[in-house]
């Protein structure tokens, strides 16, 4: 197929639709939130239109900025083990029979029916005292004592992870199916081994693709608010938990826009620094 | 019946919010008077619907649509708007207290005609929701209680006290309601330890209040905004006491499950929700009839059979016997939360007790 860069206005015209459908339903949104931010607060009522920057000034103290440091942390650290995870199983995927790949890719798709509400109440039962994988343990005689390993840091990011693990696996199949297999090939016979050949050879030539799923699922990571509750104390609670508060059961639409606000020029920032990092990097 | 009554006042994000208010209302019947009536939906909905409305019709002619509304603010929110616009989605609705109050800045509510309200002498005082210059802004609908619920595998003993709350012996086995102005522990601490709910006047005395409800901390496993959740870990005994809803605790001990709960001696608390007439509704005449209709003291009974809620009358003028009476309400004095600061300290309320539980 040729490829030539548009040359008259007409040729334009196949960007309108999803243009107009990228303002309806994102652009317009998007812009009624960063208005709301703006508008003055009624106590004990609703909110009027207005220009004040109240929401952002109560959002900018210790309490919110250590809540928005730890929403950061619990994203990067699930996308990095999404990627640690997914890369290796992805790579050893591609290289196995077709049937084998069909199986593992439904299985995996299938997680995605799930919804969050019960990934989150299957894992606060699988980590429950009463009913949980400990029993399992003591039963095998490795634990002396069932015990809850819920509500924890670790139950978080591992539903978390079993979420977005998904996500990660499906961004970086194709990829990886593409990967020409003569390199592997080369290093191998160049006496490398197996282990070394995927650090040398595969994770370099994928550095993009691998960069890309980073920010994919950091962002998909930090929208999350139910698993953080099902699964977390209250000091695990996500920034998405707070604005949910703020918007639901505090009718305090101007402040969770303006906490909305923040998070998003906040995600945009990293993600804009990580791409600029990585531009760096290839000149060098 | 577990699951329905779940829907009543959980809001799983406004996913759930939305299909409730996309519920398609029920199929209005043909006759010449008729009145929206909103109520919460799901469990809320399908007893009204069941038991309620085909008597009401019955008895006075007039054709009730129902409509389904979520709890939480969305559908004050919902009613204000059409209102400016001129517009009624509900003429008569179940509105929480704090609602209420809400509702009064914006003069949502039209005043109720007293003496148009027949029945209005069974209602205990506190159901009967004012204006500051006071004329009548709503009713009370339905009200009911959350006391202090505890597995009995794991207690034998049922506790007497809130106090039990803050027993060392109890750390990490509480299920609390996460949010300040759902749970209403400010005012189960000020009853406990400082006299009563008069102790959170002043800031000085909600600080100190504050204070004394910190040192639950540690006993805390579970703060839930879901119902579902902390039910279900009721039952295994998983997070073995809490506080939770009276009704609901005696439908799954009902059920078999090794749950109870009691109306501590400082009392249980009792929340409820009123019926209010929307400013925007063109149905005041019907809408007085149903809410004198609602104030019987024979349908309050009704309610209390049938929905498990607290009737909003006096008890000697219900026909209830001791059994059913304990099975919906107590005799102990109840907690009666302070919806005023809900409204007038809402935004200082919510960010102190959002940094004392997660800070």
């Amino acid at each position: 197929m040729r490829r030539e860069p548009p040359q008259k206005l007409g040729d334009y015209a196949p960007l309108l639709f999803p243009a107009a459908m990228l303002t309806i339903f994102f652009v317009v949104p998007f812009g009624t939130m960063i208005a709301v931010s703006f508008f003055q607060r009624l106590q004990g009522g609703f909110y009027t239109p207005a220009f004040v920057f109240d929401n952002y000034a109560r959002f900018l103290s210790a309490f919110f900025g250590g809540v928005l440091g730890f929403s950061l942390f619990l994203a990067i650290t699930v996308a990095i083990c999404c990627v640690v995870l997914a890369l290796p199983f992805t790579y050893m995927l591609t290289r196995m029979g077709r049937k084998v790949q069909v199986v593992w890719l439904v299985a995996l798709l299938s997680i995605l029916s799930l919804s969050e509400v019960i990934i989150g109440f299957a894992w606060s039962t699988l980590f429950s005292r009463t009913a949980g994988i400990t029993n399992i343990l003591v039963a095998l005689g490795i634990m002396s004592e069932a015990k809850a390993l819920t509500p924890s840091f670790g139950a978080v990011l591992t539903g978390m992870v079993y979420q977005a693990f998904p996500y990660t696996v499906l961004v970086l199949f194709p990829a990886l199916v593409r990967l020409d297999p003569t390199l592997t090939e080369a290093a191998r016979t160049l006496g490398a081994s197996p282990l070394k050949a995927f650090f040398t050879v595969v994770v370099p030539a994928l550095r993009n693709t691998i960069t890309a799923t980073l920010i994919m699922v950091f962002i998909f990571a930090l929208g999350s608010y139910l698993l953080p509750q099902l699964l977390g104390r209250p000091q695990h609670w996500t920034l998405s938990v707070l604005i949910t508060d703020q918007a639901i059961y505090q009718s305090n639409m101007p402040f969770a826009a303006a906490m909305a606000v923040f998070l998003v020029l906040v995600t945009l920032g990293l993600v804009a620094l990580t791409v600029i990092a990585g531009r760096k990097g290839e000149a060098a | 019946m577990i699951t329905t009554s779940i829907k009543r006042r959980t809001l799983l994000g406004a996913g759930l919010a939305g299909a409730s208010m996309l519920a398609m209302p029920s199929v209005l019947r043909a006759q010449d008077k008729s009145l929206k009536v909103g109520v919460y939906g799901g469990y809320f909905k399908t007893s009204f619907d069941k038991n309620i409305f085909p008597e009401f019709t019955k008895a006075t002619g007039i054709a009730v649509e129902s409509i389904a509304e979520p709890t939480g603010e969305a559908w004050l929110v919902q009613l204000e708007q059409a209102a400016r616009a001129g517009q009624a989605p509900a003429d008569v609705s179940m509105m929480s207290q704090v609602a209420m109050l809400k509702g009064q800045s914006t003069e949502l509510w039209t005043p109720i005609d007293m003496s148009k309200i027949k029945n209005s002498s069974n209602l205990l005082d506190r159901f009967i929701n004012k204006y500051p210059d006071g004329r009548v802004a709503g009713i009370g609908a339905v009200s009911w209680y959350i006391t202090l619920v505890t597995n009995t595998d794991v207690y034998k003993e049922a506790p007497t006290s809130w106090a039990a709350f803050w027993d060392p012996a109890n750390a990490d086995k509480l299920g609390l309601l996460a949010l300040v102005s759902n749970s209403f522990l400010l005012e189960v601490t000020a009853k406990t330890f400082f006299g009563g709910t008069n102790a959170l006047d002043t800031e000085e005395g909600i600080l100190k209040v504050f204070d004394k409800l910190a040192e639950v901390k540690p006993n805390v496993r579970l703060w839930y905004r879901d119902e579902a959740q902390f039910e279900q870990s009721l039952k295994s005994g998983e997070i073995p006491m809490g506080q939770y809803y009276h009704d609901v605790t005696g439908l799954a001990a009902a059920d078999g499950n090794p749950v109870r709960s009691t109306f501590p001696k400082e009392g249980g608390i009792q929340d409820s929700g009123c019926w209010a007439l929307s400013r925007a509704s063109q149905k005041s005449e019907e809408a007085h009839i149903f809410i004198d209709y609602m104030c019987q003291p024979s349908i309050q009974a009704t309610l209390s059979r049938k929905v498990g809620t607290s009737p909003t009358v006096k008890r000697e003028v219900t026909d209830l016997t001791d059994k059913e009476f304990a099975a919906v309400s107590s005799d102990i004095e109840p907690i009666v939360p302070r919806y005023d600061l809900y409204q007038s300290k809402s935004d200082w309320l919510n960010q102190k007790w959002t940094e004392l539980i997660v800070g």
